[in-house]
């Protein structure tokens, strides 16, 4: 986010160099410190916005199981925790790529940050794909679908079309976002590929760290609240 | 200034095409058009900003004039023989689906779509984007001392973000329009239209402009946190930053509340999920919960930057520091804060009792900064050397219209009286004195100060008084008679009246014919002045902070000549500024030594 292409300002006079070693801040700002510490806020406060917005979801969570317990608590049942548990355990392995994605290119290690966006992005995809196949496609069939779509037969509370709304509304956000950020590994692929990423700049992976963890959180808090709780 | 060109200092350098005008065309016009199009320059994107909001204030106000030209009678008006075929028009039966349509019925619903299309374009085009998407991406970074907001590419797409927004609003208007007012309220926004694309498109609309929203706010508030030029502390700051930054917390935190409402009730239309319908176990009533949760907190990025812009008309055209600086700056924040606990004194009638009382006292508090800054503006005012020019008219506009809409609102906060108030003309009135009286009058205001800043050319004095005398008076003309018709009972949002409402409503309709006098008189003035008005100097009204007194009118592309240091305050009229020789005469203060501004 807010990255300046490193290629933008000036050639680099030096030959030879990687473009991170000759990276040159965008002009309005006085120097790469500032420039790297504003991106920061700027992703911090994009976060904020993250968090509210899943804190919404959360509240309309709350009140709908106050309203309805029994059709959250036979919704919930119907959940293989199992599932949900190795997706944690794959986002979570995913969140300490990321990490270490960020300390190999503070410390210029370009295999090891390629190696760890590739494994971030093959963690994402793994999280995606079990969702997918081992929860969507069979609720899919079995009509465990929001709202006006639900058939399923063996339903005990007449509520529980707005469970499976909320389940898909959640995880169906929640999803979006991971392939968001499938969307940003590529770009920092490309990017590191190209030499981008080194001990004198690496505000993007950065920022798509940060953001990548807020994703796992959101999962955390999602995980507990439609697989564990009855 | 001039004079200190020759101490251009820089880290990159600048060349000749760096000390133009930003204004400064291209060799073409394609290649002029390419540019602006693919601008980064704040500048520029301010002022895209600028034209946009004011075309989209401009079909606002077409659709506020049918709403008041339906009311001029009681019962049958224009729409009602648009409606049963008695007038043709050209565009009938394409532009609104009532062609053929015999019965009054179908006239109310015409009206209906269109003040809810009034309110939809006048909240989320207008009056939330206005002030801080052109004024405050044209002068935040100008008054930092600073070449650029933080995150320029992110301004520019919140520009493209903003346009596909209203692309959605007037593709929702064209294929039929809602009915829903603009608040969306379920199940009017979920049982109307069923089947049909213009309630998403619409609640689509709403739900990008957040983004844009988002975007800008986010973007304000890391630079003032990151680009202040040296010697700026936060309290050097002048105070259009610090209103500035209130609304810009204010649009960051409370916009993705209302981003996950909108697309909930996208996917409740689209889907049924049913989390707003009672018949599936959901309450509509949680609906209004989130939407006012972010849309109360909205209504102070509606005012909080008009209160912004004030400061700085007050002191400039007063000569005088403001009274009580902190004050001032604190209680932008403290309205900020206020905002976001006082959300259901908008559902008095939708929730219970103590949570009413809850709500009907938290509002009070909201009084107690409004009045410190309208006390603080006043008593700046005493013993200023005041310069009665149209920006400071339009102050005084502001002090006036602004605390009546302040002090009507206590009204509507009591519970016992609101009870009475409630959903009668007497909301209508009250919300326009602080929306309009407040928020868009500041902002022509500060248009008309800024103006030769911006642009590089003086705007007709007298043309511009004239047309705040029409605005001042038709606004008051417009809204007065709606508080004493909602006293005495006509409720809002109805095309038909019993006679005895008949003087106020026709009052009402002859003012708003006033006030679009007075807005042409504005617009052209402004095109008079670009094509023929006398040139700007640096600093016509002897400002003190940097956009006046450190960067050209219009500024450079690169904003300064020079790294702007900050050695006096915004306001430090009283030291740095000789006294006036006579009235109305702006003295400039006195230019620093060559050389001192290297360093």
């Amino acid at each position: 986010m807010a990255s300046i292409p490193a290629d933008k300002h000036g050639t680099g006079s030096v030959e030879n160099l990687p473009p991170h070693e000759t990276y040159r801040h965008a002009e309005h700002f006085r120097n790469a410190a500032d420039e790297f510490d504003a991106a920061k806020m700027g992703v911090w406060l994009f976060l904020a916005t993250e968090v509210l917005l899943f804190s919404g979801l959360f509240v309309f969570y709350g009140v709908m199981r106050m309203l309805h317990p029994e059709a959250f608590i036979h919704g919930s049942s119907l959940l293989d925790w199992r599932w949900g548990l190795f997706n944690t355990i794959v986002l979570l392995l995913s969140s300490f790529t990321v990490a270490d994605a960020v300390r190999c290119a503070q410390s210029g290690d370009q295999k090891g940050l390629k190696r760890n966006i590739v494994l971030t992005f093959i963690l994402g995809t793994a999280f995606l794909l079990i969702k997918f196949i081992f929860e969507y496609a069979p609720k899919y069939a079995e009509g465990k679908l929001p709202g006006a779509f639900f058939s399923y037969p063996n339903w005990e509370s007449p509520y529980e079309p707005l469970w499976w709304g909320l389940y898909w509304g959640a995880t169906g956000i929640h999803a979006s976002h991971v392939v968001v950020g499938m969307g940003l590994f590529i770009w920092l692929y490309i990017r590191a590929k190209k030499g981008h990423f080194g001990p004198k700049h690496y505000t993007a992976v950065e920022g798509v760290g940060l953001y990548w963890h807020i994703v796992d959180i959101v999962w955390i808090f999602l995980f507990p609240m439609l697989y564990l709780i009855h | 200034m001039a004079s200190i060109t020759d101490t251009k200092v820089g880290s990159h350098g600048h060349d000749h095409h760096h000390d133009e005008s930003f204004l400064t065309p291209k060799s073409t016009m394609w290649a002029t058009i390419i540019d602006w199009a693919t601008t980064v320059d704040h500048k520029k994107i301010g002022l895209m900003y600028l034209v946009t909001i004011l075309f989209m204030f401009l079909l606002g106000g077409l659709a506020a004039l049918a709403v008041r030209l339906e009311l001029l009678e009681p019962t049958r008006t224009v729409q009602t023989m648009l409606a049963d075929g008695s007038v043709k028009t050209v565009i009938e039966g394409q532009l609104f689906t009532v062609a053929g349509a015999a019965n009054v019925a179908d006239s109310n619903n015409l009206y209906n779509k269109i003040f809810t299309l009034h309110g939809l374009i006048m909240v989320f085009l207008v009056i939330v984007p206005s002030v801080p998407a052109s004024l405050g991406n044209f002068f935040i970074p100008l008054m930092l001392g600073a070449k650029d907001v933080a995150f320029p590419r992110l301004n520019l797409a919140s520009w493209y973000i903003y346009l596909i927004g209203s692309f959605f609003a007037i593709a929702s208007a064209l294929v039929g329009g809602v009915d829903t007012g603009w608040t969306f309220y379920t199940p009017y926004s979920t049982m109307t239209d069923e089947g049909h694309w213009k309630v998403v498109f619409m609640i689509l609309s709403a739900f990008i402009l957040g983004f844009s929203s988002i975007l800008t706010g986010l973007n304000f508030i890391v630079t003032v946190h990151k680009l202040r030029a040296p010697g700026m502390g936060w309290f050097d700051m002048p105070l259009f930053i610090w209103g500035m930054y209130g609304t810009s917390l204010i649009q960051v935190l409370a916009t993705p509340v209302i981003g996950i409402t909108l697309l909930l009730l996208v996917f409740e239309r689209l889907f049924h999920i049913g989390i707003f319908d009672p018949r599936m176990g959901g309450d509509p009533v949680l609906f209004q919960h989130f939407f006012w949760f972010y849309s109360h907190p909205v209504v102070y990025v509606m005012i909080l930057p008009g209160m912004a812009i004030m400061s700085e008309l007050i002191a400039v055209f007063c000569r005088k520091k403001v009274f009580g600086y902190r004050a001032v700056a604190f209680s932008s924040l403290a309205i900020a804060a206020i905002a976001f606990v006082v959300w259901g004194h908008h559902m008095f009638t939708a929730q219970g009792e103590v949570a009413s009382a809850i709500f009907s006292a938290l509002t009070f508090l909201v009084a107690l900064p409004s009045a410190v800054k309208v006390f603080n503006w006043i008593a700046t005012l005493y013993k200023g050397s005041i310069s009665l020019k149209t920006p400071m008219w339009y102050a005084l506009g502001f002090l006036f219209l602004f605390s009546i809409g302040g002090l009507t609102g206590l009204f509507l906060g009591t519970l016992s009286v609101d009870l009475h108030l409630h959903d009668t003309y007497f909301v209508v009135a009250h919300f326009h004195y602080v929306m309009m009286g407040g928020t868009i009058i500041a902002f022509v205001g500060g248009l008309h100060m800024w103006w030769p800043k911006m642009f590089g050319k003086m705007y007709n004095e007298f043309w511009g008084q004239i047309g705040f005398w029409l605005v001042f008076l038709g606004f008051n003309l417009t809204f007065f008679p709606q508080f004493i018709m909602g006293v005495h009972g006509m409720p809002r949002r109805y095309a038909s009246y019993v006679d005895e409402f008949t003087i106020y409503h026709q009052l009402s309709t002859y003012g708003s014919w006033m006030l679009l006098a007075g807005f042409l008189v504005h617009l052209f003035n402004f095109i008079y002045s670009l094509a023929a008005g006398p040139k700007a100097p640096p600093n016509p009204w002897g400002g003190l902070s940097l956009e006046w007194t450190d960067a050209d009118s219009p500024p450079t592309t690169h904003n300064f000549s020079h790294d702007p240091i900050v050695t006096h305050g915004p306001y430090d009229f009283d030291d740095v500024v000789p006294p006036q020789t006579k009235p109305g005469e702006f003295p400039l203060p006195a230019p620093l030594p060559a050389g001192a501004r290297a360093h």
